[in-house]
């Protein structure tokens, strides 16, 4: 599985060379640029390890005013770059080119605003996602909380539209940011939104969100804060099995009750998590769920209590309500720990993210099962429910059995999308899941999606051969005939 | 101008793809309700969104439905109602039959339930747009959460018809609560509204709508809660309201008071509305301005929206109007939506600047309606 640069589709980009380098020293500062192989080894891979390529030099601006600089150097000098974050993305978002550059904002953390009574923080797109909530606590927080949320950038989740546990009932990244000072590939700074809403013309915010780094790199970066609940209570229910689980959140949701948060671990991710946490879950359950209210202590206190009677009629085993924040903390960090346990049972995994139809979910799962055994390979799932946002791990072991891992994730993934899903619901599309989107999009939709890039970025520079599934160049734009720059160079016929 | 009412989106595509080969621009309208924008370049053809009127899909268990652009606003709300369901989306219906859901998430028109559940953007989950090559292009999905491609539902919410025509849009449900209750807080003072309004947006009560309102030199705050708890909620921030020193209460029966703050999002024959993207810092200023103006003010405590009604005047006197609102509360950009043609042919509607995203918004226009086929001028910039 391991897929190496040469196995990356070129690109009609140019290499980079010791002038763009000497450039990128200048604006940077030479420490900030680094090219010897060991310190390029480190940037090779983000989260998804399965995928390596070195990039030509890594560059670590320090402010805006240097991000627009260096895109402008490699722009004038047609050289192919990618942003990154904390590298921390499962989809390969940011894979570095080869003989590109990639633009790391790891120094780029300053908080630069707040101001809570517009319900607005300005930040640097390195600051990470837990630092936004810890600058606007204790009255307000920051609601998408993906799993690494102690580690990935604010930039990152931009540029993946990250998710969370808490999404269901609170949304998604695109529903939080209100403004982007964007960086444009041929150099130029755009002012996406800002700190009002309805700002006039193109909802290009929203766009550019989710776009996974292939329309520009945001400098600087709105988003909307919001109070904290008055009250938060959790608790979690075990069962015999998913299907008694998936009936308990089908039957909570369809009530009219919109948890803060409402997920699902099954037998072997509890057994994972439990030797890695050792909350206390018991290991023989078939399903967890773990239900959060928030919100007012009238509603939640009206609610808890059907949640409850709805997960003892479906046939709970045992139900664990927390008593106190720290009982809290410890369901949750057992739920956010099942990627990273599952290395005890397996010395390898792959984590699949699809989305289906919550009503699916009882044949969905069932495929699943079917598949696992077909394979012959274990899979464990964790979802969250409410959402209907699988995470099925693949587990396997040793390198031999990476390929038919990963076709069983693909396999999972086709049901996901015959099930009247979605390919990703939020690790994003990158390089990893670029194959699959003929599966969920038809041509003319592609080509919508290329008309977008093509307006943001004509020449394909940032970030090239990630989302779309084959490379494609954009035709100019009708009008008096110019000649395209690739052309000029000798690198493309006129398309 | 012909007008045309196709019946499927593949006649609709069709249509668009012989108007750009003809050279002939397209105006796209739903019910007709909101005659927004700039008065654009002359179109040979009108192209009516009433016949796509099929509710594809509704989805009760999953929350979701898939909903063709002529279909109003108002039937949607009777059909989902049936399962104890909504469409967050209350933007006012309008004239006549009333607005179609096509028209809300093409002009980004919204109402008081944005604040709890976000505007049209937050709630479609994918489109199909009809692009003036006569292709049909698919973007999203039906699903609540997905971030395959890029996200055009986004790009076309607000866009005015001026990408293509949206041929069917996924939305996003929610339960309809069982019970509202709402609270309400008058002063006469639009420095104590603005530090009621900001202190009720903080604090924890989640309220389902929070507004505000300016009206004949006094104003009022309305915090609308939702749910079983509906009534010891309202109470609740009743009691917060009293302490900030305003006039206090709490209801139930509450239809009334927010059917008043949706209808003031529109004017009467010969007015004007003028939707401000302000900040909740703001508002005791915008207050005076609508006041100076003898103008209505309603919108979004907690989101810094405003709808500025101007009174039926003659044109000459709403331009001026507008002008000095505009002046007054820069650089918080002043839209013009509702008001007398003149109106809108003698000022720029959009008031907005001219800068780099202007020209980004060119080049995805070009992109996507290289022709410009589709409602050629009415949009910011010219486009």
């Amino acid at each position: 599985m391991p897929e190496l640069a040469e196995n990356i589709p070129p690109t009609a980009t140019a290499a980079l060379g010791p002038a763009l380098l000497e450039r990128l020293r200048a604006i940077c500062g030479s420490e900030h640029v680094l090219t010897e192989s060991i310190q390029l080894r480190t940037y090779e891979s983000d989260g998804l390890l399965q995928y390596r390529v070195t990039p030509g030099a890594v560059v670590l601006p320090g402010s805006a005013g240097e991000v627009r600089d260096v895109v402008r150097a490699c722009s004038d000098a047609g050289v192919a770059w990618v942003a990154r974050g904390a590298g921390s993305g499962l989809s390969g978002g940011a894979l570095p080119v080869a003989e590109g550059v990639l633009i790391a904002v790891t120094r780029m953390r300053r908080v630069l605003e707040v101001d809570l009574d517009n319900g607005r923080i300005v930040v640097e797109p390195g600051v990470t996602n837990t630092e936004v909530s810890l600058a606007v606590a204790p009255t307000h927080f920051y609601p998408p909380d993906p799993s690494s949320q102690i580690v990935c950038s604010i930039g990152g989740n931009v540029a993946e539209n990250s998710g969370g546990a808490h999404c269901f009932k609170y949304g998604f990244t695109t529903n939080y940011v209100t403004g982007l000072d964007v960086v444009l590939a041929d150099g130029q700074v755009v002012e996406l939104g800002g700190r009002e809403l309805d700002m006039p013309g193109y909802d290009l915010l929203g766009a550019f969100v989710g776009s996974e780094g292939t329309l520009g790199i945001c400098t600087r970066i709105t988003l909307r804060v919001v109070p904290v609940p008055e009250t938060v209570k959790t608790m979690v229910a075990f069962f015999t099995g998913t299907g008694q689980a998936g009936e308990t959140v089908s039957e909570i949701v369809s009530g009219g009750v919109v948890p803060g948060a409402i997920e699902m671990m099954d037998n072997l991710t509890i057994q994972a998590a439990e030797q890695a946490v050792g909350a206390g879950f018991p290991t023989d359950a078939g399903a967890a769920l773990i239900v959060e209210l928030d919100g007012s202590l009238a509603e939640c206190d009206a609610c808890f209590d059907d949640v409850v009677a709805i997960c003892e009629r479906n046939g709970a085993t045992s139900i664990r309500i927390a008593e106190d924040d720290v009982e809290r903390a410890l369901i949750w960090r057992t739920r956010k720990a099942a990627f990273a346990a599952m290395g005890r049972l397996a010395p390898n995994y792959y984590v699949q993210d699809g989305v289906i139809p919550r009503t699916k979910l009882p044949e969905v799962l069932a495929r699943i099962a079917a598949l696992s055994e077909e394979y012959g390979m274990r899979v464990a799932n964790v979802f969250h429910a409410g959402d209907g946002n699988l995470h099925p791990l693949v587990l396997y072991d040793g390198e031999e059995q990476a390929e038919r891992a990963e076709e069983l994730a693909g396999m999972i993934v086709k049901a996901c999308v015959d099930a009247g899903g979605s390919i990703t619901g939020e690790h994003g599309v990158g390089v990893d899941k670029k194959h699959y989107m003929p599966s969920m999009f038809d041509e003319p939709d592609l080509a919508a999606f290329q008309h977008l890039r093509c307006a943001f970025d004509p020449r394909g520079l940032a970030n090239p051969g990630k989302v779309m599934p084959t490379p494609r160049l954009c035709g100019e734009v009708p009008g008096p005939y110019r000649v395209h720059p690739l052309e000029r160079d000798g690198i493309a016929e006129r398309f | 101008m012909r007008s045309q009412t196709p019946e499927t989106a593949e006649d609709a595509a069709a249509l668009l793809r012989a108007c750009a080969a003809d050279g002939i621009g397209v105006r796209i309208a739903g019910a007709g309700t909101k005659p927004w924008g700039s008065p654009g370049v002359e179109c040979g053809l009108e192209l009516r969104t009433v016949a796509l009127d099929d509710v594809v899909e509704h989805n009760v268990g999953d929350f979701t439905a898939v909903v063709q652009p002529g279909v109003s606003l108002r039937e949607l709300d009777e059909l989902f109602a049936g399962s104890g369901q909504m469409l967050a989306l209350d933007a006012p219906y309008g004239d006549g039959d009333g607005a179609t859901l096509g028209g809300a998430v093409a002009t980004g028109d919204s109402g008081p339930l944005r604040h709890r559940y976000g505007a049209a953007r937050d709630l479609v989950l994918g489109i199909t747009v009809a692009l003036s090559d006569g292709s049909l292009a698919r973007a999203g999905g039906k699903v609540i959460k997905n971030v395959a491609g890029y996200d055009l539902a986004k790009l076309y919410s607000g866009s005015f018809g001026t990408l293509g025509l949206i041929t069917e849009i996924a939305v996003r449900l929610h339960p309809r609560p069982p019970a509202t209750a709402t609270a309400t807080g008058r002063t006469d003072e639009p420095a104590i509204l603005q530090r009621a309004a900001i202190a009720l947006s903080s604090s924890s009560p989640e309220a389902q709508a929070l507004d505000v309102r300016w009206e004949a030199q006094s104003g009022c705050i309305l915090a609308r809660f939702a749910g079983i708890a509906a009534v010891a909620q309202a109470t609740a921030a009743e009691r917060v309201l009293a302490q900030l020193g305003v006039d206090a209460a709490a209801t139930e029966d509450d239809g009334e008071l927010w059917a008043h703050q949706r209808a003031a999002q529109r004017s009467a024959d010969g007015g004007a509305v003028v939707r401000v993207s302000g900040r909740p810092t703001r508002l005791a200023e915008a207050c005076v301005a609508a006041q100076i103006a003898g103008a209505t003010l309603v919108g979004r405590a907690a989101l810094g929206l405003w709808w500025i009604g101007l009174p039926a005047a003659a044109p000459g006197e709403l331009v001026t109007a507008i002008a000095r609102l505009r002046k007054v509360l820069a650089p918080s950009p002043c839209v013009v939506l509702d008001a007398p043609a003149p109106v809108r042919a003698h000022l720029d509607p959009w008031d907005h600047v001219e800068d780099p995203g202007v020209v980004l918004m060119r080049r995805v226009k070009q992109r996507f309606d290289p022709t410009r086929t589709c409602n050629p001028g009415i949009y910011v910039g010219g486009i």
